[in-house]
C-alpha cells in the first residue's frame, strides 16, 4: 500500500525533474553554458527513478495484492528470487527497468564526458530527455505499475511459469542495457551532427558506449538463446522468432556501426554511415518495443496486448524517426573532400562490404518479421515465415562474407597489396580439404555444405593464426574474430550432424533404433513448492555400450496451471544430448524427444569470447595509432 | 550549379524516406486497430454438441435436447474431484449458483463416484444438475482441453468459452452477459 504510493509519487517527481532539465538545457544551450544545476537535476531524475523502482520491488517482496502489477503476476508460494525477478517479468515493471537503466545512462554519461564540448553535452542531454519524458509518460499514463485494486485479492495469479528460470531473471535487464544504451549514442550523434563535431576525438568517444551496448546486447541475446534451447523443449537456440528477430536487427546495425567508427577514429570518412547506423540502431530498437508491446505480433514473448500502448509508441517511435529524418538532412555535412580517397583494396573497403552485407542480412531479417504484418493489413492474407525463408536467403552470402571477414582484417588502412598471396591461398585449400573430410559421410547437399564449412573453417584458421602472430596488437579485435568464426562453424556443424528421434512411450517399456536401446523405467512423482513434477526416468543403451541416463521432467504449475517441460541435458565437451517428454492428452503415453547436438557448448562460449573481445576493447587504455 | 542539383536531389531522396515512413507508419497504425485478428476464437458461436449422459448418482439418462431450452442460458462447468484448480473455482461457482438467472450445469469428468460425493458435501453443491462423465468422452464432444473449463450456452450456442478455473474478472463478464 504504502511503497506503491511512494513509488507512484516519485514517478511523478522523476517526471518534474525531466521536464525541468529539458527546460534548463534549452537556456543552457543558448547561452552556450553547462550549469551545475544540470546535475543536480539529472541525480534527482536518477533517484527518484530508482525509489520507484525500489518500492515495486518491495511490493513484489512482500507479495502486497492491493498492487495490481503484482496480483497479476505473483504469488505467495513463489520464491523469493522469482518474486523479485517477478518485477521486470511484465510490461509495466520491465517499463520502469528500461526507465532506470535510461535514467543512469544519462547520468554517467554527463559525468564521462568531461573531455567533449558543453554545447555537446548539452545537447545530448536533451535529446535524451526527449526520450525520458517520452517514456515517463508513456509509463504514468498507459502502463502504470502502482495502480490500486479494491478489494484487495488474498492472493495473485501467478507469474508465467516458463519465465521462472534463474536465465531469464537476468535476461531482461542485460537485454534492456543493450537497447538502452543504442539511445545514448543516438543522442550523441544527433547532438554532433547538429554542431558539426564529428571528429577522430568524438569517435573514440562514442566508441565507448557503442561497444558497451554491443556487450549487453550479444550477452543479452546469448542469454535469451540458452534459455530457449533448455526450456522451451524444442532442442534449437534460435527459432526466427519475431521478438528474436527485433533483437538481431539492432545487434546487425550495431556490429556495423561498430567497424564505422573504428574506422572513424582513424580518418574522417563513413560519417554518414555512423549517423545513419546510429539512427537506425536505437530506431529499431524502440521498433522491437512497438511490436512486443503493441499486440501486433504473437510470441512467446509478447505481453498482455494492449493496443493504446502501441499507439503511443508507434506515434513516439514516428516522430523520432521524422525528428531524425531532418537533422540528418538538415545539418550533416559530409566531408566530400576525404570520401573517395582510398583504394579499392584497403581496410576502408572491407569494412564497406561488412556494412552492405550487415544491411542485407538487416533486410533478410526485416521483411521476414514484418512483411507478415503488411500482408495482413494489406489483403488480410495470413503467412508466416519460417527459417526455411532466413536460410535460403542468409546461407548463399555466408560464403562471400566469411571470406571477406577472414581477408578484411589483414588489409592495410587506404592502400593495400594482398600480402602473404600463397599463405592465403595454402589456408583455403587445407580448409576445402579439412571439410571434405568431414563431410565425406554424409550424403545430402554435399556441395553446399563443403562450401560453408570451407569458408567457415577458412575464417577459423586464419583468425586463429592472427591471433598468434599480431600477439597483443588489436587482440580485442582478433578474440571477437575469433570467437565469431568459431561461432559460425559450431552452428554450421551443429546444423549438419545433429540427430533427432521422436516417439512415443508408456512406462516400462522400450525403444530401439540404430542398435540403440531406449528404456523408460519409471515415472517418479513428488510435490514441490508451486508445482508437482513428473521425473521419467529413461536408460540409454548406446551401440557402443555405454549408458546414459535421462531425467526429463514436466512441471505442473499450479499459479497459474501451467505445464512446463524441463529437458535433461547431458553436456560434454564436444556434443551435447537432449531428452524432452512431453504429455499426450488423455494417455498414459509421454512423447519423448531425444536429440544428440554437437558442439553446443561450443557455441555459447564462442559468443562469450566475442563479448570479451568488447570488454577487452573497451578496457583498452589508448588506441595505437 | 552542381551544388544546387546536389540540394535538389538531397531534397528529392528526403521527400521519398518520408513518404515511405509515412506509409510504414499508417501501416502499423491500421495493424493495430484490427489487432483482434491476430487471436484467433476457437470454438466461438459454436452449436452445442449432441449427446446423451448418465445424472449424477442415478440410473437416468438424460439428453443434450431434453436438457438445453433453447430459450434459456446456461453455464456448463467441467470439474473432477482429483483436480485441484476446481477447488479454487469452487467458491466463485456457489457464489454464482446464488444467482437465479444462472442455470449451472456440472460435467463431472473421469472421476469416482464417491470421491465426488465427498468432494460436494465438502464444498457444497452449486450445480442445478450434474451430468456424468466416466470416460472423458463428452468433454472431448465438447472440445474441451481438461479440467477445470467453462462454457457459456445461449440459445443452443456456445457463446464463450473459459479454460481453466474462473476468476473474479470473468465472474463479472459471466454475469454481464447472462442479463
Amino acid at each position: 500500500m504504502l511503497s506503491s504510493t511512494i513509488g507512484y509519487y516519485s514517478l511523478i517527481l522523476g517526471l518534474c525533474s525531466s521536464i525541468i532539465i529539458f527546460y534548463f538545457s534549452i537556456i543552457n544551450y543558448q547561452d552556450k553554458i553547462l550549469d551545475i544545476k544540470i546535475f543536480y537535476f539529472t541525480f534527482f531524475q536518477l533517484f527518484f527513478v530508482i525509489i520507484s523502482f525500489l518500492s515495486l520491488v518491495l511490493s513484489f517482496i512482500y507479495s502486497d495484492f492491493s498492487n495490481e502489477t503484482v496480483f497479476n503476476n505473483s504469488h505467495t508460494t513463489k520464491p523469493l528470487f522469482y518474486k523479485i525477478s517477478g518485477t521486470w517479468g511484465n510490461h509495466e515493471g520491465s517499463l520502469l527497468l528500461w526507465q532506470l537503466v535510461l535514467t543512469l545512462f544519462i547520468f554517467i554519461f554527463l559525468f564521462k564526458s568531461n573531455n567533449q564540448s558543453k554545447q555537446y553535452r548539452i545537447l545530448t542531454l536533451l535529446f535524451q530527455e526527449i526520450i525520458i519524458i517520452g517514456f515517463f509518460i508513456f509509463i504514468i499514463k498507459t502502463s502504470n505499475p502502482f495502480n490500486y485494486i479494491f478489494p484487495i485479492p488474498k492472493q495473485g495469479l501467478g507469474l508465467n511459469p516458463i519465465l521462472q528460470d534463474p536465465l531469464l531473471a537476468i535476461h531482461p535487464p542485460i537485454l534492456y542495457v543493450g537497447y538502452v544504451g543504442s539511445s545514448i549514442i543516438f543522442s550523441s550523434v544527433l547532438a554532433a551532427t547538429i554542431l558539426n563535431i564529428i571528429s577522430r576525438d568524438w569517435a573514440s568517444h562514442l566508441k565507448k558506449w557503442i561497444l558497451v551496448t554491443w556487450f549487453f546486447l550479444s550477452l543479452g541475446i546469448l542469454f535469451g538463446s540458452i534459455w530457449a534451447y533448455y526450456e522451451l523443449g524444442w532442442g534449437g537456440f534460435w527459432f526466427w522468432d519475431p521478438v528474436e528477430n527485433v533483437s538481431l536487427m539492432p545487434w546487425l546495425t550495431l556490429t556495423a556501426l561498430l567497424h564505422c567508427v573504428l574506422v572513424l577514429e582513424k580518418k574522417i570518412v563513413l560519417t554518414s554511415w555512423v549517423v545513419i547506423l546510429s539512427i537506425m540502431t536505437f530506431t529499431l530498437s524502440m521498433c522491437g518495443t512497438f511490436l512486443v508491446r503493441s499486440g501486433i505480433l504473437n510470441s512467446v514473448h509478447s505481453f498482455a496486448n494492449d493496443p493504446e500502448r502501441g499507439l503511443y509508441i508507434l506515434i513516439f517511435l514516428f516522430s523520432l524517426i521524422f525528428l531524425s529524418i531532418f537533422i540528418f538532412f538538415f545539418f550533416h555535412k559530409q566531408n566530400i573532400k576525404n570520401y573517395s580517397s582510398f583504394f579499392w583494396l584497403s581496410k576502408e573497403t572491407s569494412i564497406l562490404i561488412n556494412n552492405w552485407f550487415m544491411m542485407y542480412f538487416l533486410s533478410v531479417v526485416l521483411i521476414g518479421t514484418i512483411y507478415p504484418i503488411f500482408l495482413e493489413v494489406i489483403s488480410s492474407q495470413k503467412i508466416s515465415v519460417g527459417p526455411p525463408f532466413y536460410h535460403k536467403l542468409i546461407i548463399p552470402f555466408l560464403f562471400p562474407f566469411l571470406l571477406a571477414m577472414a581477408i578484411g582484417p589483414n588489409l592495410k588502412w587506404i592502400k593495400s597489396n594482398l600480402e602473404n598471396k600463397v599463405n592465403l591461398i595454402l589456408f583455403f585449400v587445407l580448409s576445402i580439404f579439412v571439410s571434405s573430410f568431414i563431410l565425406k559421410n554424409s550424403d545430402q547437399k554435399f556441395l553446399i555444405n563443403t562450401f560453408l564449412l570451407s569458408s567457415a573453417f577458412y575464417l577459423f584458421f586464419i583468425s586463429i593464426r592472427d591471433l598468434f602472430t599480431k600477439k597483443l596488437k588489436n587482440f580485442s579485435q582478433n578474440i571477437a574474430h575469433f570467437g565469431f568464426s568459431l561461432l559460425i562453424l559450431s552452428i554450421l556443424l551443429n546444423n549438419i550432424f545433429s540427430t533427432e528421434i521422436i516417439f512415443n512411450l508408456k512406462e516400462s517399456e522400450s525403444f530401439e533404433y540404430n542398435g540403440n536401446k531406449i528404456i523408460f523405467n519409471e515415472i517418479i512423482q513428488n510435490n514441490q513448492k508451486n508445482y508437482v513434477s513428473i521425473i521419467g526416468n529413461f536408460t540409454i543403451e548406446n551401440f557402443d555400450g555405454k549408458i546414459d541416463n535421462f531425467k526429463p521432467e514436466l512441471r505442473i504449475y499450479n499459479q497459474p496451471n501451467i505445464v512446463t517441460s524441463e529437458a535433461d541435458i547431458k553436456t560434454s565437451f564436444l556434443s551435447d544430448k537432449f531428452m524432452v517428454m512431453n504429455l499426450v492428452q488423455n494417455q498414459e503415453y509421454f512423447n519423448v524427444r531425444y536429440q544428440v547436438k554437437p558442439f553446443m557448448i561450443w557455441i555459447w562460449s564462442s559468443v562469450v569470447l566475442i563479448c570479451l573481445g568488447a570488454l577487452i576493447g573497451f578496457f583498452k587504455k589508448k588506441n595505437e595509432k | 550549379m552542381v551544388f544546387l542539383k546536389k540540394k535538389m536531389r538531397s531534397k528529392f531522396f528526403l521527400f521519398i524516406i518520408i513518404l515511405i515512413f509515412i506509409i510504414i507508419f499508417l501501416i502499423f497504425y491500421k495493424g493495430l486497430t484490427n489487432y483482434s485478428i491476430y487471436t484467433p476464437k476457437i470454438n466461438i458461436e459454436n452449436d452445442i454438441p449432441v449427446f446423451s449422459a448418465n445424472i449424477f448418482d442415478s440410473d437416468l439418462q438424460v439428453s443434450s435436447k431434453e436438457l438445453f431450452d433453447p430459450k434459456k442460458s446456461y453455464l456448463l462447468n467441467i470439474w473432477s474431484s482429483w483436480c485441484v484448480p476446481c477447488r479454487d473455482e469452487h467458491a466463485l461457482l456457489m457464489d454464482l449458483s446464488k444467482d437465479e438467472k444462472v442455470n449451472l450445469i456440472g460435467l463431472n469428468y473421469k472421476d469416482r463416484l464417491n470421491n465426488a460425493k465427498n468432494y460436494l458435501n465438502e464444498l457444497g453443491n452449486p450445480y442445478s444438475k450434474i451430468l456424468v462423465d466416466e470416460t472423458g468422452t463428452i468433454a472431448i464432444e465438447w472440445g474441451a482441453f481438461g479440467v477445470p473449463e467453462t462454457f457459456l450456452i445461449y440459445e443452443n450456442k456456445v457463446i464463450k468459452k473459459y479454460i481453466g478455473p474462473l476468476n473474479q474478472q470473468f465472474l463479472i463478464e459471466i454475469k454481464s452477459l447472462i442479463k
